[in-house]
């Protein structure tokens, strides 16, 4: 079932966490000019050529795409995943799996924050067990994120390893948390915002801040 | 999302979607091999149950084990007027430990709404008399939203003791919200005082002839029929019952294919269903169990995992 | 002892002054009033003002002995006071029942010795209120209670035969009757709840008007056919109406009470489970509201009673079912029926002193009580200010009980000062 998901109107709480802007592309309209949303750091080339990077470091690190699993993070980490895994079936010629991973009830501020109903965890019918995970996800900030997601994934089954892959890295690690994988590292201050906009969500790709 | 669920009336249709959305994804967590998240972890729940309730209680009990909450049984039958201690006194005592949510049961309509005014933290009403039963019409409303994809458009027939039925009153208002139109089929005696008035205001509509209202239903929801109503004088004997409103084998010729059949349990089989219809492929009465689980996770979920007070409104 | 009353307006609507002394009214007549003004021990200023004769009150539950948690023939009497009330008829449904000459003479005693107002007990009709056997009717007839009217209040006496019996048995003393109308088979214990569209939303159960109709209805024709008197107390419903402006129009010998919550409470109250609201018979809806004031108005119900029943905290505070029948009413009954009937226009002062003084102490057949404001009468009076308005305040109640339903309301009039014989009870709206 899918249900009608009328309660997805509102603003997704990782994003505000995460300092993105969560304006869907429909409401912020002064997006391209680079002024009024912010400086454009990573245009739709480089956010293709960083991914296209990442997808064969993965190949590289796993050596061949068998056992792979790319685990999309809610919200943005989900389309990255699939594009990985374009890239990497491209290469390859054959195909990876993806999933996604909704890691709500798993967050240390949900006490903070009014409730909102999760989004879809979907897995392959394999499930994750001896499968190289790779958590995929595109601002890593704090790493609280990441921790939930590891916790999650503990009550999921027993991977054979678990890495992370982001597109942005931009610092302010508030857990000894890593990235094997980022598209790039940027320095930034904690009063600024890191936005990404995907096509597959936000009609375009870029990466600002602001 | 109001801070209690004590009936239909708490919730907009916005909310109820949002429940169904948490529940889908419960209901996942209830294949899991580890059917836990730590959601509700360091919450303590009590289960006061004023009326016994074995399969209510433990599926709120289930319920909130997956979500890790710390999951109390308190049976207080016969806590009543007669035995002394007064409901509010109850009350207070129970949530004096230092409870995060508490889930009642009782036998006297309207005992949850009272409850909820005096203690301070959120209460569920897992029945109240003859009043409402939220999260069994929520668990209706969710296994049907499966089933039929939308109950927009949808016609649902809910048939049986009306006036004695607490899933009734909270199904109508849900049912009615997320956009089915209902007739409530039962002889006059068991009709509720004032229904002609009442249905008029709230849009449903009533029926004391099944076998005009069965054809057209896309849904068909039987009601529990206690036996002590026959000494109460509200119908004759089981036999006519069971001729004039059971939902008997020939009756399910007068369904469409693939109508659902619902039934809350536990069901008087041979009595308002009989063994064909409720073990027919197209009966959902298990459906509405492991439901019930995900519905009533999905409700402490949103009730006692977040911020105090309030939930995101997702009412815009 | 003497007190002058000063300027203050009778029920017909003319303006003198009052001399009371040695318990009675001594002197009527502004010219009088200002001769007599030198010799009065006090003088009430009572331009403005009303002076009623004393309210009587028919149907109070003082709950001793029994249960002095919630209220007590003192405090009871106190409210009672505060109320404007000189005479209050104290219901039998205590523990024990007021079933004997001596338990009705301990109430009485308990009553005088408060000495706020005249406390007379009801008696009950049936032994122990069980409908099955009557009570010593004619030994608490004969008591030093003088007790004249009966009733097994709360409960209905159901059983026709023992409702024609007691007609009959009270005729020789001049007794009557308080019947409780509430057929058992179509209204039961737990009926709680006005039936109808709020009690099917609810899922309460419902106390239909019809259980309180065909009592009433049995009752005018046990009445009519056995000569006797009977009393119908708290009508709640137009039905129950329709029979009594019947009845009456009969000749049969039917009086009635109507409560204050039942001439503006409605039956939505309930919609929130607040047992506060709970009361037998219940909360009607408007049509049922409406009809009883038209009837107080036009002397088809005879008197306003106020079914005052206090009860203890512990006693409300359970579920709405399982809650204690009963609402305060001693201390707002004026205010009510000021608002809701001289307000409203369907009542003159002279009809309120009238349902709310001459009548009930004529059906009770209190002597003294509910007498004309004249000369060598005996001076139970109160004084009141019909235009004050009062915001209820359920904490500043004397009662010992607070179930009170009138909590933050807007009420118009005010009880100023009550006199019982002469010697006041209440001044300046405070008990002395």
């Amino acid at each position: 079932m899918e249900p009608v998901q009328t309660s997805f109107k509102e603003p997704s709480r990782e994003a505000e966490k995460e300092g993105r802007s969560v304006l869907p592309a429909s409401q912020n309209p002064k997006a391209h000019d680079g002024t009024a949303a912010g400086r454009i750091v990573l245009d739709a080339d480089d956010i293709s050529r960083a991914l296209t990077r990442i997808s064969h470091e993965i190949l590289e690190r796993n050596k061949g795409a068998e056992d792979l699993l790319l685990l999309g993070l809610h919200t943005r980490g989900v389309p990255l995943a699939r594009r990985l895994a374009a890239n990497i079936a491209a290469v390859e010629g054959t195909t990876v799996a993806t999933g996604s991973l909704d890691v709500t009830m798993y967050r240390d501020d949900l006490r903070s924050h009014p409730t909102r109903a999760p989004h879809r965890t979907e897995l392959p019918a394999a499930g994750i067990d001896g499968k190289t995970v790779v958590l995929v996800d595109d601002v890593l900030y704090s790493g609280r994120t990441i921790r939930a997601a590891l916790d999650a994934l503990s009550d999921l089954g027993r991977p054979a390893v678990v890495r992370l892959a982001v597109l942005v890295d931009r610092g302010h690690r508030e857990l000894p948390i890593r990235a094997d994988h980022v598209g790039k590292n940027l320095p930034t201050a904690r009063s600024e915002r890191v936005s990404l906009r995907l096509s597959e969500i936000d009609g375009e790709d870029e990466v600002t801040i602001q | 999302m109001n801070r209690h669920l004590l009936s239909i009336d708490d919730l907009d249709v916005a909310d109820i979607h949002r429940i169904f959305t948490t529940a889908a994804e419960m209901h996942d967590v209830q294949r899991r091999e580890v059917k836990k998240l730590p959601a509700l972890r360091g919450r303590t729940v009590i289960n006061l149950f004023f009326e016994d309730s074995t399969r209510t209680r433990s599926s709120f009990e289930i319920a909130g084990k997956w979500l890790s909450a710390d999951v109390i049984n308190l049976s207080a039958k016969g806590s009543s007027a007669s035995k002394g201690e007064s409901l509010r006194d109850t009350a207070m005592t129970v949530t004096a430990m230092g409870i995060d949510g508490l889930v009642v049961r009782h036998s006297a309509s309207g005992a949850a709404a009272q409850i909820s005014q005096w203690i301070d933290v959120p209460v569920i009403n897992a029945g109240d008399g003859t009043h409402e039963h939220p999260t069994q019409a929520l668990l209706d409303g969710y296994t049907l939203t499966r089933r039929l994809g939308t109950l927009e458009g949808k016609h649902v027939a809910i048939v049986g003791d009306v006036t004695h039925s607490r899933v009734f009153r909270s199904n109508v208002k849900s049912l009615t919200k997320l956009g089915a139109s209902v007739t409530v089929v039962a002889p006059p005696t068991l009709m509720p005082a004032g229904v002609g008035d009442w249905s008029k205001e709230a849009g449903f509509a009533t029926s004391w002839d099944l076998d005009s209202v069965l054809p057209d239903a896309d849904a068909v929801m039987m009601l529990r029929v206690q036996r002590e109503r026959m000494s109460g004088g509200f119908f004759p004997t089981a036999r006519e019952y069971t001729i004039g409103y059971g939902l008997t084998r020939g009756r399910l010729d007068l369904l469409k294919p693939g109508t659902p059949i619902l039934h809350p349990g536990p069901m008087n089989r041979g009595l308002e269903i009989s063994p064909d219809a409720a073990d027919a492929a197209d009966s959902l009465v298990l459906d509405q169990v492991s439901s019930g689980v995900a519905v009533r996770m999905s409700v402490l979920y949103h009730l006692l995992a977040g911020e105090s007070d309030k939930t995101d409104g997702g009412t815009a | 002892m003497s007190i002058l009353i000063k300027g203050a307006t009778l029920p017909d609507g003319t303006t003198t002054d009052v001399l009371v002394r040695d318990g009675q009214i001594a002197e009527v007549g502004v010219s009088t009033g200002s001769t007599s003004s030198g010799e009065a021990d006090q003088t009430i200023d009572a331009g403005g003002l009303r002076l009623l004769p004393g309210l009587v009150d028919l149907h109070t539950h003082l709950r001793e002995p029994g249960r002095e948690a919630a209220e007590t023939v003192l405090t009871g009497s106190r409210a009672a006071a505060v109320g404007g009330y000189t005479a209050v008829l104290a219901m039998a449904n205590t523990n024990p029942v007021t079933d004997t000459a001596e338990a009705a003479e301990r109430v009485f005693d308990l009553g005088r010795a408060a000495g706020l107002v005249d406390v007379q007990p009801v008696g009950a009709v049936t032994k122990g209120l069980a409908g099955e056997e009557l009570a010593e009717l004619g030994l608490m007839a004969r008591s030093r209670a003088k007790v004249r009217v009966f009733s097994d209040d709360g409960k209905c006496v159901h059983d026709p035969r023992v409702m024609r019996r007691a007609l009959e048995y009270v005729k020789p003393f001049g007794g009557v009757v308080s019947q409780h109308s509430q057929d058992p088979a179509l209204a039961g214990p737990t009926a709680c709840c006005h039936e109808g569209e709020l009690s099917g939303r609810l899922g309460l159960p419902g106390w239909p008007g019809i259980a309180e109709e065909v009592i009433v209805a049995r009752d005018v024709m046990l009445a009519r056919h056995t000569g006797s008197r009977v009393h119908v107390a708290h009508v709640s419903t137009a039905g129950s109406v329709e029979v009594l402006r019947w009845a009456k129009a009969q000749g049969i010998d039917v009086t009635a009470e109507v409560t204050p919550h039942h001439l503006l409470l409605t039956t939505e109250l309930l919609s929130g489970y607040d047992p506060t609201f709970k009361v037998n018979p219940p909360l009607r809806p408007d049509e049922d509201v409406a009809a009883l004031r038209e009837a107080l108005a036009d002397g088809t119900i005879d008197a306003v009673a106020t079914d005052h029943a206090p009860h203890a905290r512990h006693d409300k505070e359970h579920s709405f079912v399982d809650a204690a029948f009963g609402m305060l009413g001693l201390e707002t009954a004026l205010s009510v029926v000021t608002t809701v009937m001289v307000e409203g226009g369907l009542l003159d002062w002279a009809g309120v002193a009238r349902v709310m003084s001459a009548n009930p102490a004529r059906i009770a057949g209190l002597e003294g009580h509910g007498r004309p404001i004249a000369v060598g009468e005996p001076a139970n009076l109160t004084l009141v200010d019909p235009a004050a308005q009062v915001v209820v305040d359920r904490a500043a109640s004397v009662s010992l009980s607070r179930n009170n339903p009138w909590h933050d309301r807007k009420l118009t009039g005010r009880v100023i000062a009550t006199l019982l014989r002469g010697r006041p009870t209440v001044l300046e709206g405070a008990l002395l």
